[in-house]
């Protein structure tokens, strides 16, 4: 029996990440775990990481490559910003991470997921797994809790959905892949970008739909002994 | 002379990109479809973009055709093997200039050869059989995308990182034309 956790670890975020376009913009959603070995290093995470003013990065894999990643590609758009004069696009963002990951292959470990808004593209989002491919998609999933939800897009997956629509499809799915992915858990984050601007949102445990063989919470038995 | 191609990125046993346009136009004349690894093959229309922008910019009337661009990649891919850091791909180059038609595949070592019909993959292995019993070379471009379908459907039935969405180009001398996305029916 294995009574050593390798505290020492490298910290990974298992992860579970996805962007999705809509009609006007794009949702970025996470969970919130990462991990060292098998405990549990930060259960609190924010995992979806600003590029700019109006490109986020959601980041999964290796905690140190997806942060030193964008680290670096963050200083590269605010120099381009400057040269340039105006806003970067969400494709320059995802073409210098692309960069990044494709010719550092052999040493990285991260996967990325890109979404941001701009005047000539409006809402996008680009998936750079592995590899360094740079992929740009209407929706992407990433990190090890979306081999849970290949088949959950597959059915649930529409184009032209509402902003409250997507938002509530990327809870949804971040939910789902946390009930059967060890690697992935604690709190939902989403970020949501349009025209207008950027917002936050973050949906604890209690604020998330009940999923098969999962218990309504309670604060103690003897609650529930008193109640019988 | 059609040319097809599925349109799919594979993670392990996962198909997980299912619109992937593996197939390029290259220049005026010629097409590159590629296998294997995604992101290399993206680097090699970088590099291919460098390519045909160094040519035109002579601006001498000159164009690079599917011959020239066959013997470059080779050249880039046998390099690569050399130092021990191949580019994931197997190649295939198709295209007409000058009213000559061409086609031409590269493997990740840099195995280069030309012939009338070439595949990747397990294409090799399941389509080239029945190319060799039914090409012909007066095939008109229907007969070629009805073989072409045969070929592809057959890879559909027995092959597991294939999906049913495939594109097929036609290269003449007027031009390049590839079709949209679409399936096969399949018969069980």
């Amino acid at each position: 029996m294995d009574l050593e956790m390798n505290l020492n670890a490298p910290h990974s975020m298992g992860t579970t990440i996805i962007g999705v376009t809509y009609n006007g913009g794009v949702v970025l959603g996470a969970d919130s775990r990462t991990s060292t070995g098998m405990y549990v290093a930060n259960r609190a995470s924010d995992k979806i990481t600003q590029l700019t003013d109006n490109v986020y990065v959601c980041r999964s894999g290796s905690a140190a490559d997806s942060q030193i990643v964008s680290d670096y590609v963050r200083y590269f758009l605010h120099q381009h910003t400057i040269q340039l004069g105006q806003s970067a696009t969400s494709k320059v963002a995802a073409n210098l991470i692309r960069l990044l990951s494709y010719n550092n292959k052999t040493m990285l470990e991260t996967g990325l997921i890109v979404g941001g808004w701009d005047k000539y593209e409006g809402g996008k989002i680009y998936a750079i797994p592995l590899g360094g491919t740079l992929i740009e998609q209407p929706f992407a999933i990433g990190g090890s809790g979306s081999s849970y939800l290949y088949g959950f897009f597959d059915q649930a997956w529409k184009e032209g959905m509402t902003k409250d629509e997507a938002e509530q499809l990327v809870v949804k799915a971040v939910s789902l892949a946390i009930a059967r992915d060890g690697a992935s858990g604690g709190v939902v984050r989403t970020v949501i970008i349009n025209s207008e601007g950027v917002a936050r949102n973050f949906y604890p445990g209690d604020k998330l739909q009940l999923w098969h063989e999962e218990l309504e919470p309670q604060n103690s038995l003897l609650d529930l002994l008193n109640s019988s | 002379m059609p040319a097809p191609c599925l349109l799919t990125g594979s993670y392990g046993s996962t198909l997980r990109y299912k619109s992937v346009e593996r197939m390029k136009p290259i220049g005026k004349h010629s097409l590159l479809g590629a296998s294997g690894e995604i992101s290399d093959f993206q680097e090699i229309l970088k590099y291919l973009d460098e390519l045909i922008l160094y040519d035109n910019m002579w601006d001498d009337g000159n164009s690079l055709g599917p011959k020239e661009v066959h013997n470059y990649l080779t050249r880039v891919m046998y390099n690569r093997r050399n130092k021990f850091n191949p580019l994931w791909n197997s190649l295939v180059l198709g295209g007409v200039k000058k009213g000559e038609k061409y086609l031409g595949t590269v493997s990740m070592i840099g195995v280069n050869f030309e012939d009338n019909h070439v595949a990747t993959g397990f294409g090799n292995h399941l389509a080239r059989p029945i190319l060799r019993q039914e090409w012909h070379e007066n095939l008109s471009f229907e007969d070629g995308v009805k073989l072409l379908e045969k070929c592809m459907r057959v890879l559909l039935y027995r092959d597991r990182s294939a999906i049913n969405k495939l594109q097929i180009a036609k290269i003449t001398e007027e031009g390049m034309t590839i079709s949209q996305p679409y399936s096969l029916k399949t018969y069980w």
